[in-house]
């Protein structure tokens, strides 16, 4: 079977700094993976060259297709919604014209997307006309969520979706990735909170100063005294 | 008091002018943080075409405005895709300079075609009427008339469509837009031809209502627009156009009322002493810069 998303010697440097060195990794269709590591470990980064925010070394291949060539914006109409760290919501913006801007992509009509994503966070719909910027932090998350499922993703990326938020909604926000999973949608998640992930995961890479260090199934990282000592705090 | 409401008339015309130029200021801004400093200098393009099609062509009123229009706003994505977006992600301080010098440019270019002053004739006729003894000119009302009818057009377009949609969006967050997956490049070149050809369009009122045109008339004028943009908040649409109607009201009157060759230090004064206490304009907001 091909993977959905390939990643082969992926670097990402910053000026002189490299943040992501040689870097290989695949996303099969159906899957929940997870990319773990501390700050700076330059997990974000790889996300940001998958979704082409940032430009990468090495090939990035979705559904096949080299990426080289796609900018950011034509990769969301093949299939990558990216949500970004920190949210980014668009505080001048209603919730209803955030979510209309994750549909930009989309041709055919939106009102029964916009539905089906009202009905998944209830609380949007109590916020529909104000402003993104008054939204709590957990709305926030909520919207930008929304906001990535409005393009119909294949692929969605999440950064560190629990950041910031209380652990109750921490715990929602990972049912609701759940959800997901269990729906058939292919998932590509940064963490930081280990335990948790890892709860979510098909599989998991670790990453350290910008290198894959470790790879497999999540129960085998789960048993794995490295991971149990500096990532799940055993 | 018909004096007064005479010179009200003035003030509404000539900010209908300023507002048309500040707002080109405000939403080139308004998506790239930027100051557009050669946009005066558009504006004067604006007027020269209307020289060449009014003078040379003998073209009527309103293929002379389509013809400033249309050329402004090739003018300025032109400008955009040549001069400032190789610059996009430079230090803000080479896009303002390089700014400079494309309206130095500009300036230096149509100087270098021909002979000035030029005269742009009279491209509708000079009718009129008396309203309660105020007199109003036909070219008034059609500056008036045009004006609101071209701020409306931009204001469904920000706000109702999802081009407008996209530029807000750019305003907020612009790093961030193309993970919706909107071209940012292109939001970018049409809010540069939206404001370019309101730009264009301010030419034309402004050289059939000061008949005598030279290449550097962009520079007072778009300084007084610039600085209507600044007034109401720059980056702010509505601001723009009220900051407009404030500077143009304050200047009108001051010349009709008080000595007018202190027009512009008083105009001047009023804008410092309203920056002291709002130095983010009247709609600006207090922008939180992240460390």
């Amino acid at each position: 079977m091909k993977p959905l998303l390939e990643v082969r010697d992926m670097t990402v440097s910053y000026g002189m700094i490299a943040a992501v060195r040689s870097v290989s990794f695949e996303v099969y269709s159906g899957e929940t993976v997870v990319l773990l590591g501390a700050n700076g470990a330059g997990k974000s980064s790889i996300l940001r060259a998958v979704s082409g925010l940032i430009p990468g070394g090495g090939t990035v291949r979705f559904e096949g297709e080299d990426l080289a060539a796609i900018p950011a914006h034509e990769r969301v109409a093949r299939g990558i919604a990216h949500v970004p760290e920190g949210r980014h919501i668009f505080g001048n913006l209603s919730v209803k014209e955030n979510l209309l801007l994750g549909a930009w992509v989309r041709r055919s009509s939106l009102a029964g997307d916009l539905d089906r994503v009202l009905a998944l966070f209830p609380r949007l719909k109590e916020r529909y006309s104000q402003s993104g910027g008054t939204l709590s932090g957990g709305e926030q998350q909520m919207l930008a969520v929304g906001r990535a499922l409005m393009s119909r993703p294949r692929l969605l990326l999440l950064d560190e979706p629990s950041m910031g938020l209380s652990p109750k909604l921490v715990e929602s926000i990972f049912s609701m990735l759940a959800d997901f999973h269990e729906s058939g949608m292919t998932l590509l998640v940064v963490e930081q909170n280990a335990a948790m992930a890892l709860t979510l995961a098909s599989r998991a890479y670790v990453l350290e100063a910008g290198e894959m260090k470790l790879s497999g199934t999540a129960a085998e990282l789960q048993d794995n005294p490295l991971v149990r000592s500096a990532y799940l705090g055993e | 008091m018909i004096y007064f409401f005479q010179q009200a008339l003035n003030a509404v015309q000539l900010g209908s002018v300023y507002a048309l130029i500040a707002l080109g200021y405000t939403m080139v801004y308004g998506v790239l943080s930027m100051i557009n400093f050669a946009h005066g200098d558009f504006f004067m393009v604006g007027a020269f075409l209307c020289f060449i099609g009014a003078a040379l062509w003998h073209l009527a009123f309103v293929p002379v405005l389509l013809l400033s229009m249309g050329g402004v706003t090739l003018l300025g994505v032109a400008t955009e895709r040549i001069a400032y977006r190789p610059l996009r992600n430079a230090p803000k301080v080479s896009a303002i300079i390089t700014s400079l010098g494309v309206g130095i440019f500009l300036e230096n270019f149509t100087l270098g075609l021909n002979p000035y002053p030029k005269y742009v004739p009279p491209l509708l006729p000079s009718l009129g009427f008396n309203a309660w003894g105020v007199s109003v000119s036909i070219f008034q009302l059609s500056t008036i008339g045009i004006s609101f009818g071209l701020m409306f057009a931009l204001h469904l377009i920000v706000n109702k469509t999802k081009a407008g949609l996209a530029m807000r969006a750019i305003s907020a967050d612009r790093l961030i837009v193309p993970l919706m997956g909107v071209p940012v490049d292109k939001i970018i070149a049409l809010t540069f031809a939206l404001g370019s050809g309101l730009g264009g369009a301010a030419g034309v009122m402004y050289a059939m209502a000061y008949p005598v045109i030279d290449p550097y008339i962009g520079i007072i004028v778009g300084w007084k627009a610039f600085i209507s943009a600044v007034i109401g908040g720059i980056g702010n649409i509505r601001g723009a156009v009220l900051g407009a109607y404030i500077l143009a009201t304050v200047e009108i009157m001051t010349a009709a009322f008080l000595p007018s060759t202190y027009r512009d230090l008083i105009t001047f004064s009023l804008l410092l002493t309203l920056l002291i206490f709002r130095p983010r304009g009247l709609f600006g907001k207090a922008e939180i810069q992240k460390v």
